[in-house]
C-alpha cells in the first residue's frame, strides 16, 4: 500500500520518465523495498528531456550468453511479466527520491576532468563512480550516480537502434567500455533503453541510447515513447544483421524509425551499419554489402544515410564509429588546420589525433599518399588491444616510440582528452627533437579544446 | 603427434603462422604428413612434422625410423577435454618405438585445450596423466625415459610458454646465452630481459630471475604492436623492405614507472627488457652495453653456424659412402 504521506506514485514519477514506469521487470514487483535490481531502475529527473543527464546503467553481463558462432542468434527472452503498457508499481525506495522534493542540482562530484585510471579505466570514457570492489566490476549502483555535466558541455543525443540480437550493445561495449570482442558473448538482451553518457573530447557528451530491439520494445518506441526517444536526435545509428532472415521486418522497422526522425528531428544524420560481416564468406562480402547499401539508400529517401559494413572481429568497427564520431565534433575544421600547421613545422609525414579512451581517430593530416587506406582503424585496434593487455598488469601506457630504418612513430598523450601519433619518415631526426615539439604543441591544442575562451590558431601566436 | 582432432595443426598455425586462435576452427583435418621448415623466418630452424592423427605405425610405408632418427623433440598432444585413455595408449606406443630408434629424443606432452577446465581440474588432469603415463612405462621396463608435461591452450599464452621451454631444451648454447643476459642486465640496471624469436614469440633465453607469465604476455603483446605498426608505416615506398630490420627499436613507457625496451639482435631475434624509469635515464649506457651484447651473440651464433656446416659436410661424406637404406625420398611427402 502506498504510504499516504508520500505524493501519489504515478503523478510524481510519470512527469519525469513516462516510459520508465512501463519498463518490465521479469521478476515482478516486490513492493516498495524492492531488490537491488529495482533500485537500478530509478528514474532520473531530467530523463524526459532529450540530451539530459540520465543514469548510466552499465551493462548486464550474463554468465551464459548465447554463442554467436552457433549461428542461432540471440535467444528471445521470454517477454516481460507485466507486458508493456501495464503500469507497474513504482520502483522507488521507501523514501521519495531526493530530486522530487528539492529543486537543487545534486552536488557536483569532486573530479570531473581526468578519467580515473586503474579499475575505472576499464570503463573507458563512461564516467562513473568507483565500482564496488567485487568480482564483477561491470555492475553499477544507481543511487550514487549523481553527477552534473558542466553547463558548457554539449550534449549530443545518439540513438542506437536495430533488431534484437543485431549487435548494438556489443558494439557499444567494445568501443566505449573496453570489452574485447570475446567478452561480448556474455552480454544479455538489452531491456528497454540503456542510457550511457560518454564523455568525449572534454566538452562533448554523447548521450547514447541503446534501445533494446525486441518486438515489444520496438512497438513501444513508435507509439507511446515516440516523442521522447526521437526528439533532438543528432545521430541515428541503425544496425542491421547481415544474416537476418526477416529482411522485410527489418526494413519496416527502419522505415518507422525514419518517419519518426523526420517528424521530430529532421536534421539528424543517419548511419546504417551492416553488422556481423564476418559471418559472410570473404569473397561475397563486397557484393552483399553493395546490395544492402543500395536498398537502404533507396528506402531512406528523402533522408541521406551513410552505410558501413562492420564486424566486431576486425577493424571495420572502428572505421564506422570514427566516421560517426567525426561528424559530431564541432570544431573539426579548426582542428585539422592546426594539425596541418603542426605537422608542417615538425616535418612529419602524418599526424593523427585520437580520442583518449576510445582511440577513435578524430582528425588527421598526411603530407603524402600512404599505401594502406585502412591504417587508421588498424592503428586504433592495435593500440586499444595493447591498452587492454596493459590494464591486466594494472598499468596503462603513456607513450610509445617505434623505429625502423625507414620510419619513426611516436604516440604520446597530447591534451587531457587526446593522444597524438606522429610519423616521421626521416629516421635521422633524433627522437628528442620530435618529443620536444610535441610537448610544446600541447599548450596550443589544449586551448582549442576549451569551449569558452577565444579560439587561437598556431599562427596567431 | 597425437590423436585425431587433438589440436596439432592449430598449435602449429597459431605459434608459427600467427593465426588467430578463433580462425583455427576452420582448419581442415590433416590427412598427410606435413613437414614445415621454419628456418627462413624464425630462429627455430627446425623441421616441424605435423602428423595426421590416424597414422598407423604398423603400416610398412611409414618409415618412422628415418623420421625419428633426426628428431630432437617429440611433442605429443593430448586433448584434455576428451577421454584420454586411447591417447595414453597411443602415447605409450609412440614413445617406446621412438626410444628404440633414438634414445636422445626429448618427450614433451602437451595437455591441450585446458582453457575449458577449471584450475583444480587442470591440476587433477595433469597429475592423472602423469601418473598413468609413467606407470605404463614402468610396466614396460622403460623407467629411464623422462616425460615432461605442459598444460596448454591456444587461447592464451600458455602454448607459447610451453613451446619456449621445449625449444630451450634443444638449444645447445643456452647456458652461454643466459650468462650473457645475466651480465648484461646486471651492468645496465635492467630488471628482466628476454631474447625473443620475433615471428613465433617464443623466448629462446632469459636471465636467471624468475619468469612471470604476465610480463611474458606483455612482452608478446609489445612485439605484436611493434610489428603491426612497422608493417603499416615501416615499408618503403614500393613495398620493399621488411617491417623488422636491423634498426628496429621500440620504447614503451607505462605509467607505473616501467619502461619496455625492444631492440633487434639478429634477423630473427629481439631483446625485450623491462627497465625502471630512473635507470632508463642512462639510456646511453644501456645502448653501449647492448652493442657489446649484440656482438657477443653474433659471435656465439657464428660458431654454431660453423659447427652445423661442418656437421652437414660430414654427413654428406658418410652418405656418399653407404647406400641409402630404402630410397625414401628426403623431399617432403
Amino acid at each position: 500500500r502506498w504510504p499516504p504521506w508520500l505524493p501519489p506514485p504515478f503523478a510524481a514519477l510519470r512527469q519525469f520518465s513516462p516510459f520508465r514506469l512501463q519498463s518490465p521487470d521479469r521478476r515482478g514487483r516486490r513492493g516498495l523495498g524492492g531488490c537491488s535490481r529495482d533500485r537500478l531502475r530509478q528514474p532520473s529527473p531530467e530523463s524526459r528531456e532529450p540530451g539530459a543527464q540520465g543514469v548510466s546503467w552499465g551493462l548486464h553481463p550474463k554468465e551464459e550468453g548465447p554463442r554467436r558462432a552457433a549461428g542461432s542468434g540471440k535467444a528471445e527472452t521470454s517477454g516481460p511479466s507485466g507486458g508493456i503498457g501495464s503500469v507497474c508499481a513504482p520502483s522507488s525506495a521507501p523514501r521519495t527520491p531526493r530530486w522530487v522534493r528539492t529543486g537543487r542540482d545534486p552536488p557536483r562530484p569532486a573530479a570531473l576532468a581526468q578519467p580515473p585510471l586503474g579499475r575505472d579505466a576499464a570503463w573507458g570514457a563512461e564516467q562513473g563512480p568507483p565500482v564496488p570492489p567485487r568480482g564483477r566490476p561491470r555492475r553499477r549502483r544507481a543511487q550514487s550516480q549523481r553527477w552534473v555535466m558542466p553547463s558548457t558541455a554539449m550534449k549530443k543525443k545518439v540513438l542506437l537502434m536495430g533488431k534484437s540480437g543485431s549487435g548494438k550493445t556489443s558494439m557499444r561495449s567494445i568501443i566505449f567500455a573496453n570489452y574485447i570482442a570475446r567478452d561480448t558473448r556474455r552480454l544479455g538482451a538489452t531491456i528497454d533503453v540503456e542510457h550511457s553518457h560518454v564523455r568525449f573530447l572534454g566538452n562533448l557528451v554523447l548521450n547514447l541510447w541503446d534501445c533494446g530491439g525486441q518486438d515489444t520494445f520496438m512497438e513501444n518506441y513508435f507509439t507511446s515513447q515516440r516523442d521522447n526517444i526521437f526528439r533532438n536526435v543528432e545521430v541515428l545509428i541503425y544496425v542491421f544483421d547481415v544474416e537476418s532472415r526477416e529482411l522485410e521486418k527489418d526494413m519496416h522497422y527502419y522505415q518507422s524509425c525514419l518517419e519518426a526522425i523526420l517528424q521530430n528531428s529532421p536534421d539528424a544524420k543517419i548511419f546504417c551499419l551492416v553488422h556481423k560481416m564476418d559471418l559472410v564468406q570473404e569473397d561475397q562480402r563486397d557484393l552483399i554489402f553493395k546490395e544492402r547499401e543500395e536498398d537502404l539508400r533507396r528506402l531512406s529517401r528523402p533522408l541521406e544515410c551513410a552505410c558501413f559494413r562492420t564486424s566486431i572481429w576486425d577493424e571495420t568497427l572502428y572505421k564506422a564509429w570514427s566516421s560517426i564520431v567525426y561528424q559530431l565534433i564541432p570544431n573539426v575544421q579548426q582542428l585539422e588546420t592546426n594539425l596541418r600547421n603542426f605537422a608542417q613545422i615538425i616535418e612529419a609525414d602524418e599526424v593523427l589525433l585520437f580520442e583518449r579512451a576510445t582511440f577513435l581517430v578524430i582528425s588527421h593530416y598526411q603530407c603524402k599518399e600512404q599505401r594502406d587506406i585502412h591504417r587508421f582503424e588498424k592503428i586504433s585496434n592495435i593500440i586499444k588491444q595493447f591498452k587492454l593487455s596493459c590494464s591486466k598488469l594494472a598499468a596503462s601506457f603513456q607513450s610509445m616510440e617505434v623505429r625502423n630504418s625507414n620510419f619513426a612513430a611516436f604516440i604520446d598523450i597530447f591534451t587531457s582528452n587526446t593522444y597524438v601519433m606522429v610519423v616521421m619518415s626521416d629516421p635521422s631526426i633524433p627522437s628528442a627533437a620530435t618529443l620536444i615539439n610535441i610537448r610544446n604543441a600541447r599548450k596550443h591544442f589544449e586551448k582549442l579544446e576549451r569551449v569558452d575562451g577565444p579560439k587561437h590558431s598556431l599562427l596567431m601566436r | 603427434m597425437g590423436l585425431r582432432r587433438s589440436g596439432k595443426s592449430s598449435i602449429q598455425k597459431v605459434v608459427f603462422h600467427k593465426m588467430s586462435p578463433n580462425e583455427t576452427l576452420f582448419l581442415e583435418s590433416t590427412n598427410k604428413i606435413c613437414r614445415e621448415d621454419v628456418s627462413n623466418s624464425s630462429f627455430v630452424n627446425f623441421q616441424i612434422w605435423d602428423f595426421p592423427g590416424q597414422i598407423d605405425f604398423f603400416d610398412p610405408t611409414f618409415d618412422y625410423e628415418m623420421i625419428f632418427r633426426g628428431t630432437g623433440a617429440l611433442i605429443f598432444v593430448i586433448d584434455s577435454q576428451d577421454d584420454y585413455m586411447e591417447a595414453l595408449a597411443r602415447l605409450h606406443l609412440t614413445v617406446t618405438r621412438a626410444y628404440k630408434v633414438n634414445p636422445d629424443i626429448n618427450f614433451e606432452i602437451f595437455i591441450h585445450k585446458v582453457d575449458g577446465l577449471s584450475d583444480d581440474h587442470k591440476i587433477e588432469t595433469q597429475r592423472d596423466i602423469h601418473q598413468r603415463a609413467n606407470d605404463d612405462l614402468a610396466d614396460a621396463g622403460l623407467e629411464k625415459i623422462h616425460l615432461s608435461f605442459y598444460l596448454t591452450s591456444i587461447y592464451d599464452h600458455s602454448i607459447f610458454e610451453a613451446f619456449s621451454k621445449v625449444v630451450q631444451k634443444l638449444i645447445l648454447q643456452l647456458p652461454t646465452l643466459e650468462n650473457l643476459l645475466n651480465i648484461f642486465i646486471s651492468n645496465s640496471g635492467i630488471e628482466k630481459a628476454f631474447l625473443f624469436d620475433v615471428v613465433s614469440k617464443i623466448y629462446i633465453a632469459t636471465d636467471s630471475t624468475p619468469v612471470d607469465m604476465q610480463t611474458y604476455e606483455l612482452c608478446c603483446d609489445m612485439i605484436d604492436v611493434v610489428i603491426d605498426i612497422s608493417c603499416i608505416y615501416g615499408l618503403k615506398e614500393d613495398g620493399a623492405g621488411t617491417p623488422y630490420d636491423k634498426e628496429s627499436t621500440a620504447i614503451i613507457k607505462l605509467n607505473n614507472t616501467t619502461v619496455l625496451y625492444l631492440k633487434e639482435v639478429t634477423k630473427f631475434l629481439a631483446l625485450v627488457c623491462f627497465v625502471r624509469e630512473e635507470c632508463f635515464e642512462r639510456k646511453g649506457l644501456i645502448d653501449y652495453n647492448f652493442h657489446c651484447f649484440r656482438k657477443a651473440i653474433h659471435e656465439v651464433f657464428e660458431v654454431r653456424m660453423k659447427v652445423v656446416r661442418s656437421r652437414k659436410h660430414q654427413n654428406q661424406m658418410q652418405k656418399n659412402k653407404r647406400a641409402t637404406p630404402n630410397g625414401t625420398p628426403r623431399a617432403p611427402l
